[in-house]
């Protein structure tokens, strides 16, 4: 599926080491705006100078090398980084016209608001009804009825329904590797977030549930903004609208999949995809 | 010689010294045991968990020592876990990596291997002094101060033990720190807390010294917290350093029945540490 032809104009290669490009704007259509955004570990600079927008209702893909700094960006898109001191992010990353790395701003809100999968399955150690409800119960007084509506709803979106429907009440832990995922899936959008955040998903599962992963994405995509790094060079082109390739902290190019995969600007971006490097 | 060779026989002298280090120390607690089992089981009978601790020369059982010592460990307990548990929270998860967690830890590490004579003299200087008398509340806060860096310390480790990729997927959710640590850091380390409090009570559960200068030892039925209270440490120590073989005997049964408690304290922690590690 490719996207409009106007986002595809709003969606121009971003060199960020060139001056003369101007910061992509806020414009319908487009759910975040990350503007000349670094990264610290305490002193190394991870990120340099990013800008790129994150498209509403479309995957984003961002690509590139281990240590390339997308799942780093990714992490800066919902702060989780400041679960750990020493690391910080400086610019700009506005969604729906508010710069989230503001200071005061409430972080619990923003991660209510902005949801991330993580590359190993992170299931909480109660059952798998309890897994889903403890999102949902942190921002909403449900009755039990409407409680158990809105985990079935959720594991249903994740494809996991049929599975679970007769063992809600058994510790998540006891799933499949590739259950489980789909369980952190299905609680990330318990809570209905607007942004949905996947760092390397489908990883460390194997290729059927990769596949079950990536439908599921594709399904998600019409209600979701979302970003998704991935390793997997496929994955990428199957599965986004939009892909950032990243080397070494910087974005060497942002465009659609399809001409990333077709007709890359960069010479990096043709090494990378067509496997000479990385 | 071929390098082979010689790396066999090293391995078997290594390997010899091993079993042989290991078989010499469990001799001596095979025959602390059955020393204990030879010499106490006579005196395990209904009379000793029914009758109080008799002067010389009658018959009697140690009722009263039970009770105290019960009585004492349980208030140390429910003192001590709570501060413990909270004191080992703020290390693992609020004070990583900063240098006032770190004082703090050294200052616990430091207190869990103190002497716990020590503690006794402490609590008596502070408890027993002013209040111008023993009693069961010093007794009980001595054991809760022996208490409290046992399970800062497996708390702690514990949590440690959690891994962050839980904590980050349940701060991604917009959970707040306080609800990622109760409902997710505590639940994914419950059975090894609820092992080190366990171990805790074993600990103080067998502490003569301590108590010695707190609750010191009452030859009489009292449930007073606020007076003198008998507990089965002081009563063994007083009983067996006696000349009179009927309390030696007394002595023996109250030895054996604190080493069975204690041995099925640490079992029971055990069984509940490989349960915890089989359910993950």
């Amino acid at each position: 599926m490719s996207p409009p032809q106007a986002s595809a104009r709003l969606a121009m290669p971003v060199v960020p080491s060139d001056p003369d490009v101007r910061d992509p704007q806020l414009v319908p259509g487009q759910k975040a705006v990350i503007r000349n955004v670094d990264f610290f570990y305490d002193t190394f600079r991870a990120l340099k100078n990013i800008s790129l927008p994150l498209h509403d209702k479309r995957v984003t893909a961002f690509i590139g090398p281990s240590g390339c700094g997308k799942s780093t960006l990714l992490r800066i898109l919902n702060r989780i980084y400041e679960l750990y001191p020493g690391q910080r992010a400086t610019g700009e990353v506005l969604v729906d016209g508010e710069n989230i790395l503001a200071p005061g701003l409430d972080l619990n809100l923003l991660r209510a608001k902005i949801g991330m999968v993580f590359q190993k399955p992170t299931p909480f150690p109660m059952s798998i009804y309890d897994n889903i409800a403890f999102g949902i119960r942190l921002y909403e007084r449900l009755t039990r009825p409407e409680l158990d509506d809105r985990i079935e709803a959720a594991l249903r979106r994740a494809a996991l329904w049929d599975e679970v429907k007769d063992k809600l009440r058994q510790s998540g832990l006891g799933l499949s590797g590739g259950q489980q995922q789909r369980l952190c899936i299905a609680r990330a959008v318990a809570v209905e977030p607007e942004i949905l955040l996947l760092d390397e998903p489908a990883s460390a599962l194997d290729p059927l549930s990769t596949q079950r992963i990536e439908e599921l994405i594709a399904e998600l995509k019409d209600d979701y903004c979302i970003a998704i790094v991935t390793h997997n060079m496929q994955q990428a082109a199957r599965s986004s609208d939009y892909t950032a390739f990243m080397y070494l902290g910087e974005l060497i190019e942002f465009d659609e999949t399809e001409r990333i995969f077709t007709h890359p600007t960069q010479k990096q971006t043709e090494d990378y995809i067509t496997g000479r490097f990385g | 010689m071929s390098i082979y060779t010689r790396r066999r026989i090293a391995n078997g002298v290594v390997m010899s010294l091993s079993v042989a280090a290991t078989a010499f120390g469990l001799l001596w607690l095979v025959l602390v045991l059955w020393t204990l089992l030879e010499n106490g089981i006579a005196a395990i009978t209904p009379a000793l968990f029914s009758q109080m601790t008799p002067p010389p020369g009658s018959a009697g059982g140690l009722l009263n020592a039970i009770f105290g010592s019960v009585v004492m460990t349980l208030i140390a307990t429910l003192v001590g876990t709570p501060t413990g548990i909270l004191a080992g929270t703020f290390l693992a998860e609020y004070s990583r990596g900063s240098r006032f967690g770190e004082v703090v830890r050294f200052i616990n590490d430091i207190l869990l291997s103190a002497p716990s004579i020590i503690v006794g003299l402490f609590v008596y200087e502070l408890m027993v002094v002013r209040m111008g008398h023993f009693s069961a509340w010093a007794g009980s806060m001595a054991l809760a101060i022996i208490v409290i860096p046992v399970v800062v310390r497996t708390t702690e480790d514990m949590l440690n033990l959690v891994p962050n990729a839980l904590r980050e997927a349940a701060a991604a959710l917009g959970s707040p720190k306080w609800k990622v640590i109760v409902m997710v850091s505590y639940r994914a380390a419950i059975q090894g807390m609820v092992t080190g409090v366990m171990l805790a009570v074993a600990r103080i559960a067998g502490e003569t010294a301590p108590l010695l200068f707190t609750a010191l030892n009452n030859q009489f039925w009292s449930t007073n917290l606020d007076a003198p209270m008998a507990n089965l440490p002081v009563v063994i120590f007083q009983f067996a350093m006696s000349p009179y073989a009927d309390w030696q005997v007394l002595a023996w049964g109250g030895a054996l029945l604190i080493t069975l408690t204690v041995l099925c304290l640490n079992i029971g922690a055990r069984a509940l540490a490989s349960w915890s590690t089989f359910k993950q």
